[in-house]
């Protein structure tokens, strides 16, 4: 299987750990601003003032060049600041995209023009991107999407329709998987990535309330909007090849392993506060440690087939699915464990917390690729199909 | 990657093909097998080179260790390596390792097939011959031992004998694991129902990936547990030994769902490695074993959880 077998215990250059103190004095700064139930929002929260205060600090666009605003700079220090935001639940959703994967996106796919002129405003923390996919038609299969974009004297004309898209209500554009030619029977041809200004005539964008009370996700509806002729990134009907590119970006990070980890935290401290230290409760904490421990070097592991050079999609995917069944079971067992011990007296905070992580859990495993697609990419890697 | 690894695992491929580890699991004598084997001069891998060893670091071991897995060798191979480096003047044959506490006895893997036993007791390491009641469940090599073996000859090693057969454990069951899921996937890819491959079929596929997921993560929880050297750090082994045994019943348990009737059949090689990974499963410690001992240190630590895991993992 020589697909897995690229995927080995890796650390973390010294170089690149030697940034942990800088970030982690100003995720700390926001965390302890504050509460435990916000902080549980873990990469769903939104602070604009923070990502710009991130840009300044030079946090954001860590693997772009110089030249585009960026700082040189590979997988593994993104791993280590990005560690150090989601550990402590600072807010990191405003530049989640824009930094994790529309940038790279422009970068390896945009023109000169795209890169100048999106880029250095992405490593400041100034624009923020959301991501285009779902339709009310096309969920998983993506391939499937309506949306159109037509070719006009001046660049292209868009109508149609997006849906669960991820902050666009507060972001400035978004990159949308369009068609560009051909019908949804089409499949993968035909498909094209287009830079959507949410400002111009045409947009409108309706937040979504969640079962947790937040409006992360948006409807947004394109009527005749017009688009000059940069908005295509990339090659047109390329689109599907260049998704997929991202895909080892968006599924390998830590963040598909941290969702609930303020939640843990939290739990830890309760037990330690109380003294409680029977052997069952050993036992669940030390699972959630030891599974924490592997995860996290499995990430690692990850990052440095992108660090490499490498596009490890299957391999993100298997990281992902195992680190969000984790981050899934961490409030069903925890809430089993505080709830067998009725008689304790347990925060408010607490409780909040694992309500909600409760709650938004579903998510974990549909955000980015559900669960059961990306199993058939795993058994695909495996040489099954 | 690893230079001896290549070698290594060509050379035990050739010893120890399946029809050598059934006979010796029937009872054979096995002194071909380990005469090849210690004419090699990896028994050393792990003795210092100021002894006359190959002073590997444990990190590359892990490797070696793995392939004693992958293969199903029925000798005590890597427990051997570990006496040999924790003893000075260890003996010639085949060592397994054991500890027993207030109850004076224990079931020892390999110990129907070693020579000695290195062996920890509350007062240090002993060095005893491999003597004992088999278990005699089909095809065990495990050996039930009574001892009560007077003075220790040498202190017992930090954090215990214990935890580091556990991280050899670990690679073992990582080595299983590997040779397992390739077994089923080229068998889920050959075998035919309802008129394809039995791998075409979704609901097959999605426990397939689940167990490509539990295989990597032994492999890499093994190489946690051999990261730091000899011997390693309790929360290192915890984690290992962790990650490896709860996998070890699922890994087993989805490569028989996928194989059915033959699978179970002993002329069947993959009864070889499914006896394996639920026998190491249980040595040493279980997953819960060792969740109580990584639980009782994490909760000590005043820290966040990523910290405590980047910095005692």
């Amino acid at each position: 299987m020589p697909v897995f077998e690229t995927l080995s215990l890796a650390s973390l250059p010294a170089a690149d750990e030697a940034i942990r103190p800088a970030i982690r004095a100003i995720a700390a700064e926001a965390a302890a601003a504050a509460g435990t139930a916000q902080r549980a929002r873990s990469w769903q929260g939104y602070d604009a003032a923070f990502s710009r205060r991130l840009g300044e600090a030079g946090f954001l666009g860590l693997t772009l060049p110089r030249r585009y605003g960026g700082h040189e700079r590979g997988p593994f220090a993104r791993f280590v600041v990005v560690e150090e935001l989601l550990a402590v639940g600072a807010p990191v959703a405003a530049h989640w995209i824009a930094d994790r994967q529309s940038a790279p996106l422009i970068l390896n796919f945009g023109d000169e023009a795209q890169r100048d002129h999106y880029l250095p405003r992405i490593a400041r923390g100034e624009i923020f991107f959301c991501i285009g996919m779902s339709e009310p038609g096309s969920g998983s299969d993506l391939a499937s999407v309506r949306t159109r974009a037509v070719r006009t004297a001046t660049g292209w004309r868009v109508n149609g329709q997006k849906i669960w898209t991820s902050g666009a209500a507060h972001c400035d554009y978004m990159i949308a998987l369009l068609r560009t030619s051909g019908s949804p029977e089409d499949r993968h041809a035909g498909l094209s990535q287009l830079i959507i200004d949410l400002k111009a005539p045409g947009v409108t964008i309706r937040p979504i309330r969640d079962l947790s009370g937040d409006a992360h996700f948006a409807e947004v509806f394109f009527e005749d909007v017009d688009l000059p002729d940069g908005a295509l990134i990339g090659n047109e009907g390329e689109g599907w090849k260049q998704v997929t590119a991202e895909l080892a970006f968006e599924r390998s990070g830590p963040e598909r392993i941290y969702s609930s980890v303020v939640l843990l935290d939290a739990w830890i401290r309760h037990l330690q506060g109380i003294g409680r230290q029977d052997a069952a409760t050993l036992a669940l904490v030390g699972d959630f440690t030891a599974r924490l421990g592997v995860l996290r070097a499995m990430s690692i592991a990850c990052t440095a087939r992108l660090a490499a050079g490498e596009s490890p999609v299957t391999e993100a995917s298997l990281v992902k699915d195992l680190g969000t069944a984790f981050e899934q079971q961490l409030p069903a067992l925890i809430g089993d464990d505080l709830a067998a011990h009725p008689d304790e007296a347990i925060d408010t905070e607490l409780y909040r917390t694992l309500l909600y992580v409760t709650h938004v859990a579903p998510s974990f495993s549909l955000r980015g690729g559900t669960r059961e697609i990306l199993r058939g990419i795993i058994a695909r890697g495996m040489g099954l199909r | 990657m690893n230079e001896f690894l290549e070698p290594f695992e060509r050379m035990i491929a050739d010893l120890s093909p399946p029809a050598t580890v059934r006979a010796i699991e029937a009872g054979e004598s096995a002194d071909a097998l380990w005469n090849g084997i210690a004419g090699s001069g990896f028994l050393d891998a792990l003795v210092p080179e100021d002894r006359g060893g190959a002073g590997l670091p444990l990190a590359e071991v892990c490797a070696l260790w793995q392939a004693l897995g992958r293969h199903a060798v029925p000798l005590p191979v890597g427990e051997t390596m570990i006496a040999r480096a924790l003893l000075p003047d260890a003996p010639e044959g085949p060592i397994a390792l054991a500890t027993v506490g207030a109850a004076g006895e224990t079931i020892v893997p390999f110990g129907r097939v070693a020579r000695d036993i290195l062996l920890e007791t509350p007062r240090g390491l002993h060095r005893i011959t491999a003597d004992g009641e088999p278990i005699g469940a089909f095809g065990s090599t495990a050996l039930r031992v009574r001892a009560d073996p007077g003075d220790a000859t040498v202190p017992a090693p930090a954090g215990g004998l214990r935890a580091i057969a556990a991280i050899l454990r670990a690679a073992l069951i990582a080595g299983a694991a590997d040779r397992l899921t390739a077994m089923t996937a080229v068998y889920a890819n050959e075998r035919i129902q309802f008129g394809k491959p039995i791998g075409k079929q979704q609901a097959l596929q999605q426990q397939m990936a689940v167990m490509a997921e539990d295989m990597v993560a032994c492999r890499i929880a093994s190489q946690i547990g051999c990261a730091g050297g000899l011997p390693p750090g309790l929360a290192a082994a915890a984690t290992a030994k962790s990650i490896a045994s709860s996998a070890a019943a699922r890994l087993a348990a989805t490569a028989h769902a996928v194989h059915g009737a033959i699978g179970i059949s002993e002329e069947f090689d993959l009864q070889l490695y499914t006896r394996r990974l639920h026998e190491w499963r249980l040595a040493d410690g279980s997953e819960t074993y060792w969740n109580r001992l990584l639980g009782a240190a994490r909760l000590a630590d005043d820290g966040g959880s990523v910290d405590y895991v980047r910095a005692a993992v």
